[in-house]
């Protein structure tokens, strides 16, 4: 199973603990809000990966299963 | 085997040139309105009609709307119907166009998709006060389904078009986009699946509805059926230079307006260079090699006098004020990004400031709630792109004269011109 991080913008107050407890995954912004690497989560990451998820002290870090289309964001304004 | 009902043949017998949503002959009441199109019939098919039509989404995301119908179809509970004639963007005035000229197409439009979904509230969100009163007026002309149609005047926010957000409004009265999922067409109006069409798409929809997909086809290409409304704004920006124009898909960019970098698709859209608008026509394909889509179908040049940075630069403030702030790579990004155009308009000669534009149009693409933050980057790094050697101009000698002409490009609210 292909796993993938994904970030809840809304609920990310940029704390920024999960560039450090996943430094190969996410890295931090200009203003310290987190980029996550694109692409699925390598197996020998999966760990870190839950961890900065669990760690999260908005829960606004999800690990989630690759491909159900969770997160896509809706239509611009206009 | 699917009984399609015989459907009169269209009047218009286009191609030809003939208008659509812009035919406005004998006004905008219920009479004229009748006479001109006839009484609305809505085929039990009218879902897989849509998608044989390839009718998409006129507000921005070209969406293709038969799905919509049919992601709304199949989620559970009652649905609802919401118009859209928000516009917040301030260079289109199409939706309100439409609504003042033909507001029963639109009620039509609700009233088609209303019934196909088996829908009992329908919403009609409108923020221009003038289109909205029109709007009540052709409604209590109507009997039947379009009863119910309530009229809501939404507030005049960017983001409020943004589809969750109009959702969000309408359920708790804040204007501001919330997370996705839920979409609104599983959970949306009252937890309820919902439908939330532009109104120039549900005017569509009406047509559709009464001569069938065969008959819409017969405008634009193949990729990009139908007409498509579209504002113009050229040369110095009062208000006498905007208009509304219905354009088939085909049509050469360069015969809609005057010669000049153009900016397609409004705030959340691209500058393209005289050179890039040669040649282009107005289909998706060919914009897509230049970035742009049709967007709501905003087109704009500015005067020769104005500078086209001090013009990216204000738009880009005024796109840092509509951020809703919830999400910190928006609420933080673009006032930076703003920042930086000032710098690079008074004539930054370190060059830095314009890579930080370029740097942070990248680091906030795709990263909000909605598509604010996508739009704004996609504007600024096109500017910074398109007006390269004017750029270079101002970073080696300083703020150009057109730095001191009264602004062009509408900023509602930061004070500037129409």
């Amino acid at each position: 199973m292909k796993y993938r991080l994904e970030v809840d913008r809304i609920g990310c107050d940029g704390h920024g603990l999960c560039a450090d407890l996943a430094p190969g995954l996410v890295t931090l912004d200009d203003w310290g809000y987190p980029m996550v690497a694109a692409g699925d989560v390598p197996a020998d990451q999966l760990r870190t990966a839950r961890r900065a998820a669990t760690m999260c002290p908005k829960l606004a870090l999800a690990l989630r299963p690759a491909g159900d289309g969770a997160r896509r964001r809706p239509a611009p304004p206009g | 085997m699917t009984i399609v009902q015989a459907r009169p043949a269209g009047p218009d017998p286009l191609p030809g040139g003939s208008p659509r949503l812009t035919r406005t002959d004998g006004g905008p009441g219920l009479a004229a309105h009748l006479a001109r199109w006839g009484p609305l019939r809505v085929p039990a098919d009218l879902v897989a009609e849509a998608g044989r039509a390839g009718l998409r989404g006129r507000g921005g995301g070209g969406f293709p709307t038969a799905d919509k119908l049919a992601a709304v179809l199949a989620a559970r509970g009652r649905p609802v119907v919401v118009a859209n004639g928000t516009e917040g963007e301030p260079l289109s005035a199409k939706d309100r166009t439409l609504l003042q000229r033909n507001p029963h197409l639109v009620i039509d439009g609700m009233v088609a998709a209303a019934t196909v979904l088996g829908a009992d509230r329908a919403v009609l969100c409108i923020t221009d006060p003038a289109s909205a009163e029109v709007a009540r007026r052709a409604l209590s002309e109507r009997t039947g389904r379009a009863e119910a149609i309530e009229v809501l005047v939404a507030p005049d926010r960017y983001v409020v078009g943004e589809e969750s957000a109009l959702v969000n409004w309408i359920n708790t009265g804040r204007p501001v986009p919330t997370r996705i999922p839920p979409r609104p067409s599983t959970r949306g109006v009252a937890g309820r699946p919902t439908l939330v069409d532009n109104v120039e798409t549900l005017a569509h929809l009406a047509l559709v509805a009464r001569f069938g997909a065969a008959w819409w086809r017969q405008a634009g290409t193949a990729e990009d059926p139908g007409t498509m409304l579209a504002t113009v704004t050229s040369a110095n920006g009062t208000a006498g230079d905007r208009w509304v124009v219905e354009i088939e898909p085909g049509a050469p960019l360069d015969g809609l307006l005057p010669a000049g970098p153009v900016l397609i698709g409004g705030y959340s859209g691209t500058w393209m260079s005289p050179e890039q608008v040669h040649g282009t026509t107005w289909t998706s394909a060919s914009l897509a090699r230049h970035g742009a889509t049709f967007g709501c179908g905003v087109l704009a040049t500015l005067p020769a006098a104005c500078c086209p940075l001090a013009e990216t630069a204000r738009v880009a403030r005024w796109l840092a004020g509509q951020s809703a702030g919830q999400c910190g790579p928006c609420a933080n990004g673009l006032p930076a990004i703003a920042d930086a155009l000032d710098q690079v308009v008074a004539g930054d000669r370190s060059g830095r400031a314009a890579g930080l534009v370029v740097r942070w149009a990248a680091m906030v693409d795709g990263r909000g709630a909605c598509r604010l933050p996508d739009g704004a980057a996609r504007f600024v790094a096109s500017a910074v792109t398109v007006f390269a050697d004017h750029l270079h101009q101002h970073r080696r000698h300083g703020p150009c004269a057109g730095v001191g002409h009264p602004p062009v490009l509408p900023t509602p609210g930061l004070g500037a011109a129409s």
